[in-house]
């Protein structure tokens, strides 16, 4: 039987990896991409801790925040679609019509 | 056994997931997600959790990243774009705070339960069945069902709206 | 176990279930009008939310609860229930005209403000984490879409795609949050974890630290939510970009959604733990406040500064936390229903000021002698600056004077002085803009603007209301008194 201390460090381990992927990624595709993984790092915590207390109401948070991992896919890649349509660019840094 | 599957899943999904952040080319970083996606699909699988690992893998691996690949290609990236990665500062930066953010939480999980008998306090035999799950959906959960039905309507027509081009 | 349609108490999520309704037969009017019909759109939107304010005052003083506790009707969720409808009823009115000028008169524009509307009225109505989390969601997504409405201005697409990026990093450490509250408690409910509190100490030693890496991390979340420093880094870009009846909903209805979970989760289920967290609050409070001053001084396009100003109005509200009690509470709630008729009311004069081909730029040399020209926009611009720095006797300083002598009465003396000298600091840039409006001579010769029935009627109901509650509070007040939970 694994602890479920283990998957709670993994999924901190993969959290982070995520939050650092937001922060130096320039390319807002492969930045979206660190964003789902924070997410899925969140949902192996409430699996884990779900199982740990024995409770199926985890497994419920976790298909609702699926589903709305789902939404934010559909509606973030149509806004990189059409800032690309305008830009020409999938960097962030491209982003920099207004400042301060 | 159970051990084993846990320690080797776990090593493919972190190492993945740094394939996702380090590569240079987006497609790359998109497969190496389905990777890090399914291993932790595995993962739900090894905490019985059935239903969701086949959900992780339909949704996630599946729909959702062929839509991250899709649009990748559709952009027709040149390969000048596909990372300038400039700003030294600001990756020294997010360096220090994910690896603060890290140390922090491993302390955390250190002090919560390292040293402490730790067991599962039961697990009911219906755990990760779609029925389990089916019947809390439509009873204690039926008002965010709901809701989460009204979001994806949300996000299909933004969706639409937005990558639709002008007539 | 089971649960029939019949046990399900509707009457609950009645103003919801008419948002959606409605929001539906928005989507449905869009695909199947033809483009010179469209106009009607607009106003089966405004009736959509008179009849859901109707249902909503229906239920006031009810307590009822539904969907085993999800959805509930006590009066802190109604009085919030009619900030949001207010908000969305102005700033339809304020679209009508908008779009018209933009010649994009759509159904689905006014379908996403009535879904955000319904996702603003779950996050106040109910005690679980998992239905704040997904109206936050349905809130955030239609706000995405609708700040990239204008999709072939370049700073329309910049403002969606930066809002869309900050708000999905937000959600990743609220669900994170989530998370650790979860497991460290084994439950979601709001009422639940204030009760379950005391007793993990004795049960589950050092399972506190996860909880409070959650609590940690909500904050975080609902930090970038309501933009408060130094997680606000989206807002002033947003503010420009968005279209400008966007600008004003997102300053007006989502924040105060942030700020009613706020309340609910911090005063309500975390409030046991009120010592540990209280230090966050000040360092948010005064940085908020204190940021949002000073790079306000220098903006020199209106959308901004008002931008920054919302950001120094965070500031205070987040007093309200530091100082706790039910004085504190009733203050945020007449608070926010000021700021929502002063930032409401200021956006529709940007928005009369505004034309197709020079939208989004709103300079403040845009301004200079506009006063004059158009007695009626100066004056009341007049009235919401003044208000806004919390001038006596417009009810912006009363706002101001509720929550700052509740931190008093509660021995925080430091965090009022600060804020005091911060007020004074924001009198500057807002009267600059009275300045530019009524001092400053037109740089070209400007004609007056002609205003139409929709904005004027927002400028005048949001402007009267304003000097009303600055001279008659005592109604608001008692509203706001017997509206916390």
């Amino acid at each position: 039987m694994v602890p479920v201390s283990y998957y709670i460090l993994l999924s901190g381990v993969l959290f982070s990896i995520g939050v650092l992927g937001f922060l130096i990624r320039r390319n807002v595709i492969v930045v979206f991409m660190s964003v789902e993984l924070m997410l899925n790092a969140a949902n192996l915590a409430i699996i884990a801790f779900a199982r740990n207390i024995g409770s199926l109401t985890g497994q419920v948070i976790v298909f609702l925040v699926m589903t709305v991992a789902a939404a934010e896919v559909g509606v973030g890649l149509a806004i990189i679609m059409m800032f690309y349509r305008n830009k020409k660019s999938v960097n962030v840094d491209d982003g920099n019509l207004m400042k301060w | 056994m159970e051990f084993i599957f846990f320690i080797i899943l776990s090593l493919i999904a972190v190492i993945s997931a740094l394939m996702v952040i380090l590569q240079r080319n987006p497609i790359h970083s998109a497969l190496s997600l389905i990777v890090t996606l399914g291993s932790i699909a595995g993962l739900f699988i090894v905490l019985k959790a059935f239903f969701l690992a086949f959900i992780q893998i339909i949704v996630y691996a599946g729909a959702v990243m062929i839509l991250f690949i899709f649009v990748i290609m559709l952009l027709t990236l040149r390969k000048d774009e596909f990372g300038q990665e400039k700003r030294k500062f600001q990756r020294i930066f997010a360096i220090i705070f994910s690896a603060f953010f890290l140390i922090e939480l491993f302390i955390i999980t250190n002090y919560t339960f390292f040293g402490k008998t730790e067991k599962i306090l039961f697990t009911p035999a219906d755990f990760g069945t779609p029925q389990a799950l089916g019947r809390l959906l439509f009873t204690d959960y039926l008002l965010p069902f709901e809701i989460a039905s009204i979001l994806l309507l949300i996000a299909m027509v933004g969706a639409i709206f937005l990558a639709r081009r002008e007539e | 176990m089971d649960l029939s349609l019949m046990d399900i108490n509707w009457r609950v999520i009645l103003p919801e279930i008419t948002l959606a309704v409605f929001g539906f037969v928005l989507l449905l009017l869009e695909a199947f009008l033809p483009k010179d019909k469209k106009r009607i759109t607009g106003h089966i939107a405004w009736i959509g939310i008179v009849l859901s304010f109707l249902f909503c005052l229906n239920l006031y003083g009810t307590q009822l609860s539904s969907f085993k506790g999800m959805a509930l009707s006590d009066n802190f969720a109604i009085f919030f229930s009619f900030l949001f409808l207010i908000s969305s009823f102005f700033v339809i009115l304020q679209s009508l005209s908008f779009l018209k000028r933009e010649e994009q008169v759509r159904g689905d524009y006014y379908a996403l403000i009535l879904f955000a509307t319904l996702g603003m009225i779950l996050m106040a109505s109910t005690l679980d984490l998992v239905v704040i989390f997904l109206g936050l969601e349905i809130v955030s997504i239609s706000l995405y879409i609708l700040s990239g409405f204008r999709k072939k201005d370049l700073k329309s697409n910049e403002a969606s795609l930066k809002f869309f990026l900050m708000g999905a990093f937000a959600t990743g450490f609220l669900v994170y949050g989530i998370a650790l509250i979860y497991g460290s408690l084994g439950t979601t409910n709001l009422e639940k974890i204030f009760i379950l509190i005391p007793l993990t100490e004795t049960t589950l030693p050092g399972k506190d630290f996860l909880l409070y890496a959650g609590i940690g991390l909500l904050i975080v979340g609902f930090g970038f939510k309501i933009a408060s420093v130094p997680f606000h880094m989206w807002m002033p870009d947003v503010f420009e970009g968005a279209p400008a009846p966007i600008a004003a909903f997102i300053s007006a209805g989502p924040k105060s959604a942030g700020f009613a979970a706020l309340l609910r989760i911090f005063l309500l289920a975390f409030s046991s733990f009120k010592p540990d967290w209280i230090l966050i609050f000040w360092i948010l409070s005064v940085l908020s406040m204190t940021t949002g001053n000073l790079l306000a001084l220098w903006q020199t396009n209106l959308k901004r500064l008002l931008a920054y100003s919302s950001i120094a109005h965070v500031g205070y509200i987040l007093i309200a936390f530091v100082a706790g009690g039910n004085s504190a509470i009733s203050g945020v709630l007449f608070y926010l229903s000021i700021y929502i008729l002063m930032n409401l009311g200021a956006f529709a004069i940007i928005i009369s000021m505004g034309s197709k081909d020079r939208e989004g730029t709103d300079l403040f040399k845009e301004y200079a002698g506009a006063g004059l020209k158009n007695p009626f926009l100066g004056v009341f611009m007049a009235i919401f600056m003044l208000s806004l720095s919390g001038f006596p006797p417009t009810a912006g300083f009363l706002a101001k004077f509720y929550i700052f002598s509740s931190a008093v009465k509660s021995g925080y003396l430091g965090l009022v002085i600060i804020a005091v000298i911060n007020s004074m600091i924001s009198v500057y840039y807002y009267l600059r803009v009275i300045v530019y409006m009524f001092m400053k001579p037109a740089e070209e010769d400007i004609k007056p603007v002609s205003i139409p029935f929709s904005l004027g009627l927002v400028i005048l109901v949001t402007g009267i209301g304003i000097l009303a509650f600055g001279i008659l509070p005592q109604p608001l007040l008692d509203l706001a008194y017997n509206s916390i939970f």
